[in-house]
């Protein structure tokens, strides 16, 4: 397979850029046909995200076939060559393989480890299926990516941390309580990343949710979102023993919940813990109060220092990742030698001999004057059984060849000496099949 | 040859242990299961010794502090097996697994033969008063130790630095839950322990209590552990505190145990070095 890749992502190309050559959705179906159109592009696929526009080709000359896209790539967007060439990166082969496999596990992200990568390219795969773009290779090595992603996934832990700052507030959450389901979660103020940060303990599984605000109503519209109970803000120091989780963004300009209100609260909880969450600058806690038995008080910068300790964590599982990267590449291009250049070889090879094989009974059985029933099954069987024998050595000496080095010139020298070069007519068939 | 079984046994308890310290440090659920493993088949083998010397002796054979301590080694190694089952906590394995390890070792430097006992043990009280508070001490061992990771894991969530160690202990309140549930299974277990043994010595010594230095140290263990449980029912003493009275309080079993045996002569001395 001559597999090329030809793209731009978030660290060789700024945002402007990476918006001008998306390709939306809505026109993936006539992007992917305008690449199948350049002469030596058989099949094809785009995977288009906000942090990356690749175009994955199958072709007959890897040289050629990177120049066409990248002049797709300009003539498509409207744009020339020069302005967008600077931009580009092109990979070819295995070095292709291994660039799909990585941006499938999460680890050419800008964010490395984040889930959503894998989706994307699963949508791109899903187009190049619906648009017929894609051939028996890609159909081969899109799969792979998505396993090779998989067992990143399963065998390292690139994706188990936190790397945002409300998900490390989910993230610590858990180290205090083993369940969030019986567990209320007090929203204070609001702020897009204490509310992210609510919407991820509810997702956790948080049981109750109370909302408090300055202003009621925004309080009310809130809790509404959240099916949580609204609290009026001078009252919710006398609600905050139920509270085991608080997460606190207001735009007080001294503490709002002093020490004192906690050793109190706390008292009357007997010691359950709690967790605050203050995301507010300046701070809403008085951060004193994590002196006190039982009461975890994180300000944002606290969550911050969590969030880049995780990140230096993901980049040290990045390591492993890469390795099963390799090793799964080395084996995608074993694996595809075996179905797609032994596999044809064999099946030409046989093809062959049994049309010989049916030409030869059947002179032979006219020399005969035709013959009974059981002469023609004699002369089958024994045509029959010639042929397999002598295929049986050539078979299993391609088929074992995949852990040769030489094994890629024995199939072309089988193909040679039995005369099985495919016609151009056969290759013309195979592209017009994946046009349709 | 019940002897044997015994060294079987520690080999068995060693391998337990680096396989829980491994699944620690590399974070491989394969660690855990040859730690399980290794520490069931170990509990088998263990018990099977155990029971062998019960045949051949005819007593239980729980008598002087070789016994004991392989006694004690086994019962610690029963609770932690239930418990793990129970809660799914595998990072106790690593550090009641080196107890349970380091108990036994202690045996290998004891005299081993099956011995004559004095006739005040020779009694129906000695399997029920010593049974009762060896799996209450095992008990409270596997609370020292769920202790000890609570104490940890508090101290890395105050501080904020949360290292790769967090990310393997589990969380606070399972760790409380733990002391909680020790507590009111083991605290039982101790004070009938120690009625029986008051009992039995009302029986052989003809008096129910005589402070001799076990006497002692064990009301004071178990003052410890009173002190506990009733401020855990009613002030809701947890987490930190809880933790660290479990440590103190395993202290005192330790020395209940060991240090009274070893060091201060008395009534219970049968069970010393000497012997």
């Amino acid at each position: 397979m001559k597999l090329v890749l030809v793209g731009l992502n978030h660290k060789t190309a700024p945002v402007e850029v990476r918006e001008k050559f998306a390709f939306p959705e809505s026109g993936m179906g006539l992007a992917l046909a305008g690449v199948l159109e350049r002469d030596s592009v058989k099949e094809c696929a785009i995977v288009s995200t906000c942090n990356r526009v690749e175009i994955y080709a199958v072709v007959d000359d890897e040289r050629k076939g990177v120049e066409e896209i990248k002049q797709f790539f300009a003539e498509y967007h409207g744009a020339s060559l020069e302005d967008v060439d600077g931009y580009l990166y092109s990979y070819r082969g295995s070095e292709a393989i291994r660039h799909l496999f990585r941006v499938a596990s999460s680890l050419d992200s800008m964010v490395l480890g984040e889930p959503q990568i894998l989706g994307q390219v699963k949508d791109a795969y899903e187009y190049s299926l619906k648009f017929r773009s894609s051939g028996p290779n890609l159909k081969k090595l899109f799969p792979r990516a998505f396993q090779v992603a998989k067992r990143v996934r399963t065998e390292t832990k690139v994706a188990s941390s936190a790397v945002s700052v409300s998900y490390a507030a989910v993230e610590l959450a858990k180290k205090i309580f083993s369940t969030l389901e019986d567990k209320t979660v007090m929203l204070i103020g609001a702020g897009e990343m204490s509310e992210l940060a609510a919407r991820h303990l509810l997702n956790a599984g948080a049981g109750k949710i109370l909302v408090t605000n300055r202003t009621f109503e925004r309080a009310v519209k809130l809790a509404n979102e959240f099916e949580g109970t609204p609290i009026r803000f001078e009252e919710f120091i006398s609600h905050l023993k139920y509270a085991d989780i608080v997460i606190s963004s207001t735009g007080a300009p001294r503490v709002i919940i002093e020490r004192g209100d906690v050793e109190r609260v706390i008292q009357e909880r007997r010691n359950r813990p709690m967790f605050f969450i203050d995301m507010a600058v300046p701070r809403d806690i008085d951060p004193y109060a994590n002196e006190i038995d039982n009461v975890y008080v994180y300000d944002i910068d606290d969550l911050q220092s969590v969030v880049e300790e995780n990140i230096g964590e993901r980049q040290k599982e990045a390591r492993k990742a890469e390795e099963i990267v390799l090793e799964e590449v080395e084996k995608f291009q074993k694996y595809y030698r075996e179905v797609s250049e032994i596999g044809p070889v064999i099946a030409r090879l046989r093809g062959t001999f049994e049309e010989i094989r049916q030409a030869e009974v059947q002179k032979a059985l006219s020399h005969l004057k035709g013959g009974d029933e059981k002469v023609v099954k004699v002369l089958e069987g024994l045509s029959r059984a010639l042929m397999n024998k002598f295929l049986h050595a050539p078979t299993t000496a391609l088929k074992r060849g995949g852990d040769d080095e030489h094994e890629y010139s024995l199939s072309e020298a089988v193909k040679k000496i039995f005369n099985l070069e495919e016609g151009e007519e056969e290759r013309e068939k195979e592209k017009n099949r994946v046009e349709r | 040859m019940n002897a044997f079984f015994l060294k079987l046994a520690a080999l068995f308890y060693l391998a337990g242990s680096l396989s829980y310290l491994a699944y620690v440090v590399f974070m491989s659920e394969k660690a855990v299961s040859a730690g399980r493993f290794s520490l069931l088949f170990g509990f088998g083998v263990h018990l099977v010794g155990f029971l062998m010397r019960y045949f051949e002796a005819g007593y239980t054979p729980i008598t002087n502090l070789f016994e004991s301590l392989s006694f004690f080694s086994l019962a610690v190694v029963g609770v932690f097996l239930v418990v793990e089952r129970r809660y799914r906590l595998k990072v106790l394995g690593a550090f009641v697994s080196p107890i349970a390890f380091i108990l036994i070792l202690f045996t290998a430097f004891l005299p081993s033969e099956i011995q004559t006992i004095p006739p005040a043990l020779q009694s129906y009280w000695l399997p029920i008063h010593a049974t009762l508070l060896f799996v209450g001490d095992a008990i409270f061992a596997v609370a020292f130790a769920a202790g000890i990771i609570y104490l940890i894991q508090e101290r890395q969530l105050k501080r904020k630095k949360l290292g790769p160690l967090m990310r393997r202990l589990p969380p606070l309140d399972v760790l409380d839950e733990i002391n909680h549930r020790c507590l009111t299974f083991g605290f039982p277990l101790l004070t009938v322990g120690i009625i029986t043994g008051a009992i039995w010595a009302e029986y052989a010594w003809g008096s129910y209590w005589s402070w001799d230095p076990k006497e002692t140290w064990s009301l004071i263990t178990w003052l410890l552990y009173a002190a506990l449980l009733h401020g855990r029912l009613t002030v809701g003493w947890r987490g930190r505190k809880a933790a660290i009275l479990a440590i103190v309080g395993f202290g005192a079993v330790l020395f209940t145990f060991l240090g009274v045996n070893l060091l201060l002569p008395g009534l219970h001395s049968y069970a010393s070095f000497g012997r």
